[in-house]
């Protein structure tokens, strides 16, 4: 379990980055955090592995304070992939990059290449393997640099705007294993600003506003209230705003995924279509 | 009506990065007429940020590779043109904006592009503070690029390329980093831009939904081809499944829509915007 208790972070500017947060992790959990530009979000996935120490309070990784242990020893457990996937890559080939921190980690070399081909496979990367890191597109370098944090299996995965760069079908593919980790009993924590990615994943949603959280829920509750979206300076996903039109037809307000839309219209829609059928 | 003059043409346009086993981009024919504003969109890969380097010369003259075809941008052969002509030209805001910003100071990285264009104080001046308001970042000009957030970087490379007064601005992929609310203002603060001065915009997107009520005109690639052109809300009707084959972002609404279509349980035209959904349903359900 990781902790947060009464986390506030000043960075050395002066300029007071997170306010009295408190929070927990544990295995198996999915959680989005969302906010606006400057929420704090960032600030807040690196007191996760220990990049930051609070200013107040302190962060427990299963037990440990994480002020009292270094971010080298923090890494096995809690991996963090940045917002800006070229803070992360430096290997001459994408498959070097991914085994990197495997070998770091002392893991045999067996171990190393079956974990390279497994998450190159699964984050459709493979026929990159031999490329240049630097020589890829925007988000195939997002991806080689979540299949480089990924192919370690962390207990913990914290994902910073992991969506960035990719289409919707390397999202699904995402999609995927983020679901496959969180039901092995891993904890994935992803900031994102990608509400339809968020309205159709479904993790528990943290709002952070000003350093703060405002708000937390599951994703269909906070996502299709005006107030908690509005002041996180988002915009409700397109199926929440089409449903808020719809409630006068008996339809519930709170729908924000597209297959539970479609599953509400069909039955509502069937209704309808029958009896005019009857009827011509 | 006189139609707008065109401001990029690609002929048979084609790019090889050096050492690459296959072309980045090929066979590319576009044309681009002034103050449009056009969604580029594609699979990761397919070839988007390759075709905007392009067009801001980064591509030929920054990265090796083997050219074929032609390509005008606002008059000029980018092949022959120096950058230098070509950047106040092209705005170009990168897919990663912290590449893009070095100076000390927001304010001053604002004020880097105008400055180099030798213009008075007051030029500047009025050039970087007109940029700031635009993308929201007055209040942050005393800070430097390293303190900023992701959303915060974008926002003023943005801004960096507004006080160039470009005719072309290129947004790579730039909602991102921002957060939905300040990707709307952006979108909405670039078409400001092309209605009043008539820039012409072309936003590189994978979420359609984010720039269909800006964008007209769709292009879609793969492959580093152009694989439809057209007007945004008939490609998305009558190209669907093709779109989303591809991996493209497709609106909820227009995916619902046909999901019900395929169901029998409605027909029509599938629409890009929720409140055309919305009409639509309320009108079938309440007969
Ligand atoms: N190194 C730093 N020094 C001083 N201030 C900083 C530093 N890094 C970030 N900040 C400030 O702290 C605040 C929070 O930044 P953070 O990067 O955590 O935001 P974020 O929620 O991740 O935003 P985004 O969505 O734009 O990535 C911002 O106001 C930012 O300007
Ligand atoms: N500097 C480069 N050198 C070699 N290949 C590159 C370079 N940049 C991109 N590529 C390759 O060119 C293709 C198109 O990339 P890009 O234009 O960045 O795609 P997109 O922006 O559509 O995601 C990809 O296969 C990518 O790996
Ligand atoms: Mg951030
Ligand atoms: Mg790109």
């Amino acid at each position: 379990m990781i902790t947060l208790e009464h986390v506030s972070f000043r960075y050395s500017s002066g300029y007071l980055a997170l306010h009295e947060i408190d929070l927990s992790i544990q295995g198996g959990d999915f959680v989005a955090i969302m906010g606006e530009n400057g929420a704090g979000k960032t600030t807040l996935a690196k007191h996760l592995n220990g990049l930051l120490k609070p200013s107040q309070g302190r962060v427990l990784v299963d037990g440990e304070d994480t002020r009292k242990v270094s971010v080298a020893h923090l890494a096995r457990k809690v991996g963090l992939v940045f917002q800006n996937p070229d803070h992360l890559l430096f290997s001459e080939t994408v498959k070097d990059e991914v085994a990197f921190g495997l070998k770091n980690f002392g893991f045999s070399p067996e171990v190393v290449e079956k974990q390279v081909g497994r998450t190159l496979e699964a984050l459709g990367l493979a026929e990159y393997a031999d490329k240049s890191p630097f020589l890829l597109s925007g988000g195939e370098r997002k991806r080689v640099a979540l299949a480089s944090i990924l192919a370690s299996e962390p207990d913990y995965l914290i994902l910073d705007e992991p969506t960035i760069g990719q289409d919707y079908q390397q999202k699904e593919r995402l999609r995927n294993f983020i679901l496959q980790l969180y039901s092995q009993g891993k904890a994935v924590v992803m900031i994102t600003h990608d509400v339809e990615f968020v309205a159709e994943s479904n993790p528990k949603v943290i709002l952070l506003s000003k350093g703060q959280i405002v708000g937390k829920g599951s994703a269909d509750s906070v996502l299709s209230r005006d107030e908690m979206v509005n002041r996180a300076s988002l915009v409700k996903p397109q199926m929440s705003r089409l449903f808020g039109e719809l409630t006068k037809y008996g339809l519930p307000r709170d729908v924000v995924d597209v297959h539970r839309a479609r599953i509400l219209l069909e039955d509502k829609l069937g209704e309808v279509k029958a009896p005019v059928a009857q009827n011509p | 009506m006189s139609r707008a003059r065109e401001i990029i043409v690609a002929k048979n346009l084609g790019f090889n990065y050096a050492g690459a086993k296959k072309p980045a981009i090929q066979g590319v024919n576009l044309s681009i007429s002034e103050d449009e504003f056009i969604l580029l969109t594609g699979p990761s890969g397919c070839g988007k940020t390759s075709l905007c380097r392009c067009l801001n010369g980064l591509i030929p003259n920054f990265y090796q590779g083997e050219w074929t075809g032609e390509l005008m941008v606002d008059g000029l052969d980018v092949t022959t043109q120096p950058t230098s002509e070509l950047s106040r030209r092209v705005g170009y805001v990168f897919q990663n904006p912290e590449n893009q910003l070095f100076a000390l100071t927001v304010e001053k990285d604002i004020a880097f592009g105008p400055e180099n264009l030798g213009f008075s104080r007051d030029e500047i001046r009025e050039r970087v503070d007109v940029a700031m308001k635009i993308t929201g970042t007055s209040a942050l000009k005393e800070l430097a690029p390293y303190e900023l957030s992701g959303g915060q970087q974008q926002r003023v490379a943005l801004a960096g390329v507004l006080a160039m007064k470009p005719s072309v601005i290129v947004l790579d992929e730039p909602t991102s980093f921002l957060d939905p609310h300040t990707a709307e203002e952006v979108m909405r603060a670039a078409d400001d831009l092309r209605r009043e001065l008539g820039l012409t915009i072309v936003v590189v997107e994978h979420r359609l939904d984010l720039v269909a009520r800006y964008a007209e005109r769709i292009v879609v690639m793969d492959g580093g081809k152009i694989v439809a052109d057209g007007n945004l809300g008939q490609v998305l009707d009558e190209q669907f499944d093709m779109l989303e084959g591809l991996g493209v972002g497709v609106p909820r609404v227009s995916l619902l829509w046909s999901m019900l279509r395929r169901d029998g349980l409605v027909s029509g035209k599938v629409p890009t915007h929720v409140e055309d959904a919305a009409s639509a349903l309320s009108g079938m359900m309440s007969d």
